[in-house]
């Protein structure tokens, strides 16, 4: 069937949906939706319509992004304007029913934001919001508001045009388009795509294949499991315009195994592409032919590198190998391979769609286009964003994080994942871009932007990623696989307070050499939280090593809590929920802390009644407390 | 064993590089890799189980031993780490008596930390089985895990 044929069928569907007559209730439920209640809320609102016998279409979206107030729902009433919802629950999803769907009263006070004509008491638009206001969504496009599991929702959204737009120019046109929009590799080596494409297509050998890499192992990013989790097809298509471009008649996705609804995501797309003819020999009657297969990680962050992730569907050990030849030359098999990431292959079916020049007016001279953000930490608006490459740090973490939880004070902002590092304060203003971000010494890596606040100990998070990478480590390299093991063994050290005065040198020297002697990035990149931390918060290395203190009061040989007596009042909360029974006392007797006892679990401390703030925690200096428990208004 | 994984093995017959989903699907089906798993899947690939061990203990997902009734996965990604997650883990090996890779003595749970989900927004997580448990505290961790008991 020809793609106009396709896109008018799936255009009427979509207007047959939006004229049906019919409310429509759109529930976000990928995997962070899920675990906030999302299909729990589902399970309600099809009992409450069954209940009160009302027809009307409920659909499984993907992610808005906004988790922090997850469950998020979506009514739209015909002749209404679309009103979302936030923070929704069974009870919420009962009375939403009864009060919207019923009584035609949509809940003003409960509503987030609105989309569309008609306006509702004090319900800003949706994209006004100060979280959503200064983002611009190219690969988040469809999240949030087409059925990832029904291609012609994609397709009514322009879905597949980029294809048919790519099968009508040659090969060297469409990456001609991909150099003009300046898009740059979106997994965090920004290497030029257009121009990767290039070298492929090159390349001589057959077959040539192309790889998306789904593995997406930085702790704190989730940004690609949101896409393919949402909006699957976007990263499809441009999987199919890449292949046409290159030349290459053979497709491989490599998602790692903790992303199973992702994977279930890829598997109904796979199908209905196969279906509508998208998929296989002669790709909508053109010469195109091509096939997908997906592969699943099995555990192993070294496999998101490009050679080691070819290695493992070669089914061999994750282990990179030197470079050249590079994978265009000499990939899979030896074969000519491009590889690319999922946000990458997602930019590509918008680009086509609408244009290199589009995409190339957002963003900066060097750094074009938009790139997604997973901020998580200690903001209030913690999700999944999208912005033009340029944007100052400060509006990020302000503006759409809403600033830091409980008005702490901001330390710095991690961004890049255990390759990348910690940014303090005075970078607020810095531009996220490629070039600005390496040159203060971190990367924009995969998109992971972790938030560290007062209450973090910037010694403990690079203890805490050496750790990850020094297990994650595959052997090959000596400096790797010893060098980080040496330099996490002096962070462990002063992290427990047995820091040495030429600690800080010799993490500096050992950094350099783990970073010069490293074949892959994994070791590469391996010593920049370190060294990144000394350069900006060497202070704090100093008060670990020199006076034994902890100034965040987190690591915890350094650490220490004390009841204070005047402030207790015996209530024995603290008592009671101890888990390990290190606190002595009764009713009327100040509690005690058994030192020689104390986990140093922070429970006590969380559940002392904020009116008595009666424990203390301490560090790099001792409390006089008594020893047994004293009765409550005695002083010793 | 040659029987029981036959249909799991089967497919893969003659096709390039399929060593890793067969153990998935191998580990899927019964749980982790037993001695006689890996000695068949040897058989069935031609090749030493020696290189089959090679592979598979460069994965973390791969378990030799017998997993619990229930899988429990404490997230450990940066996300968690900041938001507590340690507080989590160390609060779940105390109520279980169970270090990670191991399991209770009772072979109710297994407990395995993980790297990262992909839900950091909602850390610190905790995964048991296939349903995500998100804004974990250590008391939240016992309920949980009482309710499993």
């Amino acid at each position: 069937m020809g793609f106009a044929k396709i896109r008018e069928r799936a255009l009427a569907e979509w207007e047959a949906l939006e004229l049906s007559g019919k409310p429509r209730i759109l529930v976000g439920a990928a995997t962070c939706g899920r675990s906030a209640g999302a299909l729990d809320v589902l399970q309600t609102f099809n009992a409450e319509l069954t209940k009160h016998s009302l027809d009307a279409t409920v659909i499984q979206v993907g992610c808005l992004g906004m988790c922090y107030i997850e469950p998020i729902v979506e009514i739209a009433k015909p002749d209404r304007p679309r009103v979302f919802y936030s923070g929704v629950n069974a009870d919420i999803a009962v009375q939403l029913i009864e009060d919207y769907l019923l009584n035609d009263n949509p809940r003003p006070d409960l509503a987030l934001g609105m989309l569309g004509e008609g306006s509702l008491d004090g319900v800003p638009q949706l994209f006004d919001l100060p979280v959503l206001k200064p983002q611009v969504r190219v690969a988040l496009r469809n999240c949030g508001f087409i059925d990832p599991e029904n291609i012609n929702h994609y397709i009514a959204r322009g879905g597949y045009s980029g294809l048919e737009q790519a099968l009508q120019m040659t090969p060297e046109q469409v990456i001609e388009e991909v150099k003009r929009s300046g898009l740059r590799g979106r997994g965090g080596a920004g290497f030029p795509t257009g121009t990767k494409w290039e070298f492929c297509r090159r390349a001589g050998g057959t077959p040539k294949y192309l790889i998306c890499n789904a593995d997406e192992g930085d702790p704190g990013a989730f940004m690609d499991r949101s896409v393919l989790e949402g909006d699957p097809h976007a990263v499809l298509e441009g999987m199919l315009i890449g292949a046409h471009a290159i030349g290459a008649s053979e497709g491989y996705i490599y998602c790692r195994a903790e992303y199973p609804l992702a994977l279930e995501r890829l598997d109904i797309a796979l199908r209905q592409m196969e279906e509508h003819g998208l998929l296989g020999d002669n790709i909508l009657g053109s010469d195109l032919s091509f096939h997908i297969k997906v592969k699943e990680g099995a555990g192993a962050f070294v496999c998101g590198e490009e050679t080691a992730l070819m290695a493992s569907i070669e089914g061999k050990r994750g282990m990179p190998r030197p470079r050249p030849p590079f994978p265009a030359q000499s990939g899979l098999w030896g074969k000519p391979t491009n590889i690319n990431n999922v946000e990458t292959w997602a930019d590509i079916s918008a680009i086509l769609q609408q244009g290199g020049d589009w995409y190339a007016g957002y963003g900066t001279e060097k750094s074009k286009g938009t790139k997604t953000f997973a901020l998580a930490g200690k903001v209030n608006r913690t999700g999944l964003i999208e912005v033009p490459m340029g944007i100052p740090l400060r509006q990020i973490i302000y503006d759409i994080g809403g600033g830091i939880v409980r008005d702490k004070a901001f330390k710095a902002v991690q961004t890049g994942g255990p390759s990348g590092g910690c940014l303090s304060a005075d970078l607020l203003d810095i531009s996220v871009d490629y070039e600005s971000l390496t040159a203060a010494g971190s990367i924009v890596g995969s998109g992971g932007m972790i938030v560290l606040d007062e209450d973090s100990c910037v010694v403990d998070v690079a203890r805490y990623f050496l750790d990850f990478t020094q297990k994650e480590s595959c052997g090959k390299c000596v400096p790797c696989r010893v060098g980080t093991k040496q330099m996490l063994d002096i962070l462990k050290r002063i992290t427990q307070g047995q820091g040495e005065p030429d600690d800080i040198d010799l993490l500096l020297r050992l950094g350099q050499t783990v970073n010069q002697g490293s074949l892959c990035a994994l070791g590469g990149t391996a010593p920049n939280p370190v060294l990144t931390t000394i350069r900006y918060f060497r202070n704090e290395y100093e008060a670990h090593i020199n006076e034994k203190r902890c100034p965040a009061l987190v690591c915890k040989e350094l650490i220490a809590f004390y009841i204070l007596p005047d402030k207790c009042k015996a209530c024995m909360i603290c008592q009671r929920n101890c888990p390990v029974d290190a606190i002595k006392g009764g009713k009327k007797l100040i509690h005690v802390i058994d030192q020689t006892k104390c986990v140093k679990c922070n429970t006590c401390y969380e559940m002392c009644p904020e009116r008595f703030s009666a424990v203390v925690k301490v560090s790099g200096e001792t409390i006089e407390v008594p020893d047994e428990p004293i009765p409550l208004g005695e002083k010793e | 064993m040659r029987e029981q994984l036959a249909e799991v093995l089967d497919p893969y017959k003659g096709e390039r590089g399929a060593v890793i989903p067969i153990l998935q699907k191998v580990q899927e089906k019964l749980g982790y890799l037993p001695e006689e798993a890996v000695k068949e899947i040897a058989r069935f690939l031609r090749t030493s189980e020696g290189d089959i061990y090679g592979i598979a203990t460069f994965y973390a997902q791969f378990r030799f031993t017998r997993p619990g009734e229930h899988l429990l996965k404490v997230c450990m990604g940066t996300a968690c780490y900041v938001r507590g997650g340690e507080l989590i883990l160390d609060a779940v090996q105390r109520e279980l008596d169970v270090a990670p890779g191991g399991t209770t003595s009772d072979l109710k749970f297994s407990l395995e930390w993980v790297a990262c989900f992909g839900c950091c927004a909602l850390s610190p997580v905790m995964v048991v089985d296939n349903t995500v448990y998100s804004r974990m505290t250590p008391s939240k961790a016992k309920q949980i895990l009482d309710s499993y008991r």
